[in-house]
């Protein structure tokens, strides 16, 4: 029978008219509002502006929604929008030190300025399902006391005063920050452009990337310096008016890594940084991003770069999933040509190896 | 911008004029240096990466609304991604598409370069997945792009000269690495090597592109395109025993058509344009019916069914079943 492949337009219309319908469910049960998806799935929504790199929450969710809770989709769908946005210019650096916290750990000192404020978290909750859920109902009202207004300085200024980290080079305004989206990325890539590539990247890639630093793969003796999670101002600098207007705020996660380092000649033993940073709250994503950022820094330490986490053409070319998904998806498109070519190939070896054992045999009869 | 396109809320043919500049220019360099591989800011596109994104934006960098569009995948105009990249274009250009190779302006194509021989004022844009020929001899761009701009290709040359004597011959069937102009060593994409001969002299613009590895390579309009061999064991290209089953085509890339699950073959063109043309002409092989384009033109399961309904009371056809190895031949010199 000769199945062509032809009549295929109708057959695409068709099967996605079945997506649409098979992504409604169960007509009887109420249909999911963007609102909602925005409001009580926020974490799925924060990993689709992180990883599809374009802070606008709505958007997020109607994505969420249409993707069917897929976030690899979701994120598809929300960077092919990105890219067809106008670039009117670049914000002002973002200052975090001002940032309004409701979430803000650190692991290297008991006490700090500003306090260590838990916030939201999973962390020490029983993972017990709570069947309670299940039923609709509203959970307590949290407790409410008066913002502190003691203003909370990184802790890595803490370690500055005594010389103990290493300084971050000052902004240079000279040096415009890479665009990996609106420049092929090169190697060696800066370390704006590894920042700016973990930040996209998948969030399970870059976890484990990060996991495998702590199991000796390029180990970096990392503390989590410190973690915090609040809403910044976005400002903006008009050509015409010369001083910076506030754009809106928007909700971040920043991690920062402290890591030991012995020295080297040039410089005296310090500590060094990790950096990490999402949108929304992101707090695996940052403290893994941290780690690997620290662990590609490799080169520049004169460390052995002998691990996949600190070996940055493979860190920088695999991390995105957009590209890892549409690539290995794509073996689902038809191959028939090249496996013809193969089919080929192959039989003719066989046919070779068929003559050539024969041959053996005769010469072993001999 | 023509009505199609601004119905669509899109600038034409999707990308906007920024993007397509910087495109051009890109296009423009590889013009200028053929086989070497452009950087370019590759923008993530509406369909996913691996699935023609490099074509994509090469075809819309370089169209215009008189342009007549033919997209083919696997050398078929109706595969599932060829009508979705036909359709993204209709819908956010507005141009005329076509099916026929010789009415077209620009051929977007993944894994096949068309059978009819392309002219001066055709375009062929190649999809490409790994644009770099050195990849799976060595991974990092950092070192092939050394290799390249040494013009060192001795990786090649050994991998070829281990496949010859491991095997006996050369068992790189696709993606058979060319030298283009005697400088660059290329990835002609996976075409099969049979296509090689027709990229070398070709009258036609090549362009090829990569999204996910942002890179853009050109060969221009009769360039020297050589794929690479030793003088002992020089290069060949596929044969096929039996003529198309259907057009009765000799000398053409030939689709494999398992028939049922007793071993039963027919090999028909790979290029249902070639062969859907040729049958218009009148030309009939073995397994085709009297209607010109009954077999592929409207092809469903149903027809398929009515073909070997037919080929099996046609007494006069040479063999019933054919076997599974009868389609295919030995290598000939191209």
């Amino acid at each position: 029978m000769y199945v062509a492949v032809k009549g295929g337009e109708a057959a695409i219309d068709n099967a996605h008219a079945l997506l649409d319908h098979e992504r409604r469910g169960d007509p009887s049960v109420p249909e999911l509002s963007v609102a909602q998806i925005r409001e009580q799935m926020t974490l799925l929504v924060d990993r689709v502006m992180t990883e599809g790199s374009l802070y606008d929450p709505d958007l997020a969710a109607l994505a969420l929604k249409q993707a069917r809770g897929d976030l690899i989709e979701a994120v598809f769908l929300v960077r092919a929008f990105r890219t067809t946005l106008p670039r009117f210019g670049t914000s002002e650096p973002i200052d975090t030190d001002t940032m309004r916290a409701i979430r803000r750990v650190s692991a290297i000192y008991k006490d700090l300025p500003g306090g260590q404020v838990l916030g939201p978290t999973f962390d020490y909750t029983h993972r017990l399902i709570d069947f309670a859920l299940a039923a609709e109902g509203e959970p307590e009202r949290p407790a409410e006391s008066q913002a502190a207004s003691e203003v909370m300085p990184h802790v890595a200024s803490l370690l500055d005063g005594e010389r103990l980290i290493e300084r971050e080079p000052a902004a240079d305004p000279n040096i415009p920050v890479g665009d990996l989206t609106r420049e092929p990325l090169d190697f060696p890539a800066g370390r704006d452009l590894r920042l700016q590539a973990l930040a996209r990247g998948d969030e399970g890639f870059v976890l484990a990337l990060g996991y495998s630093t702590q199991r000796g793969f390029g180990r970096t003796h990392p503390f989590t310096g410190e973690i915090r999670i609040g809403d910044v101002e976005i400002e903006f600098v008009p050509e015409e008016l010369g001083f910076a207007v506030p754009l809106g705020e928007m909700t971040l996660t920043e991690c920062e890594m402290v890591t030991q380092f012995t020295g080297s000649a040039a410089q005296p033993p310090q500590f060094t940084r990790g950096y990490g940073l999402a949108f929304g709250r992101g707090e695996r994503k940052a403290m893994a991003m941290a780690l690997v950022d620290r662990a590609l820094r490799a080169r520049e330490f004169g460390e052995e770069v002998a691990a996949p986490a600190q070996d940055e053409e493979f860190v920088l070319s695999h991390c995105d999933n957009l590209q890892a998904t549409g690539f290995v998806e794509h073996l689902k498109l038809p191959h028939y040509v090249d496996f013809q070519a193969e089919l080929e190939l192959v039989r003719r070896m066989r046919a070779e190896h068929e003559a050539g054992g024969q041959t053996d045999a005769l010469e072993a009869a001999e | 911008m023509n009505e199609h396109a601004q119905a669509t809320g899109y600038n034409f043919a999707y990308l906007d004029e920024q993007t397509k500049r910087m495109i051009r220019r890109a296009i423009l360099k590889g013009i200028a240096i053929p086989g070497y591989q452009v950087p370019f800011a590759s923008r993530e596109m509406p369909m996913p990466y691996g699935w023609g994104t490099g074509g994509v934006q090469v075809t819309a960098a370089i169209l215009g609304p008189d342009d007549v569009l033919k997209v083919i995948d696997q050398g078929s105009d109706d595969t599932t991604n060829a009508v979705s990249i036909r359709k993204f274009f209709a819908r956010t250009a507005g141009v005329a598409t076509t099916t026929k190779t010789v009415e077209a302006t620009v051929i977007q194509t993944r894994h096949r370069v068309p059978e009819t021989a392309l002219r001066s004022d055709q375009v062929l844009v190649y999809q490409v997945p790994i644009p770099e020929p050195l990849r799976y001899l060595e991974p990092r761009e950092t070192e092939t792009r050394k290799l390249h701009a040494l013009g060192e290709y001795g990786l090649m040359h050994v991998k070829l000269y281990e496949d010859i004597a491991r095997h006996g011959h050369v068992a790189t069937t696709y993606a058979y690495p060319v030298e283009v102009a005697g400088r660059y060593v290329m990835d002609p994409s996976p075409v099969p090597k049979f296509d090689n001969p027709k990229i070398d002299d070709c009258e036609a613009l090549q362009l090829f592109g990569a999204g996910r590895e942002k890179r853009i390579y050109a060969v221009p309009p009769h360039t020297k395109v050589r794929s690479l061999d030793f003088e002992d064991h020089p290069f060949r290209v596929q044969t096929f025993k039996d003529p198309c089953a259907l057009c009765a085509a000799e000398g053409v890339y030939l689709d494999e058509v398992v028939l049922d699950d007793r071993g039963g073959r027919m090999f028909v063109c790979s290029d249902t344009d070639y062969c859907e043309e040729r049958r218009e002409a009148g030309h009939r092989g073995h397994l085709a019916g009297d209607d010109p384009l009954s077999p592929v033109g409207r092809g469903r399961v149903a027809e398929g069914d009515r073909v070997r309904e037919e080929h099996k009371s046609d007494s006069a056809s040479p063999s019933p079943r054919p076997s599974p190895h009868r389609g295919e031949g030995e290598e000939a010199l191209p």
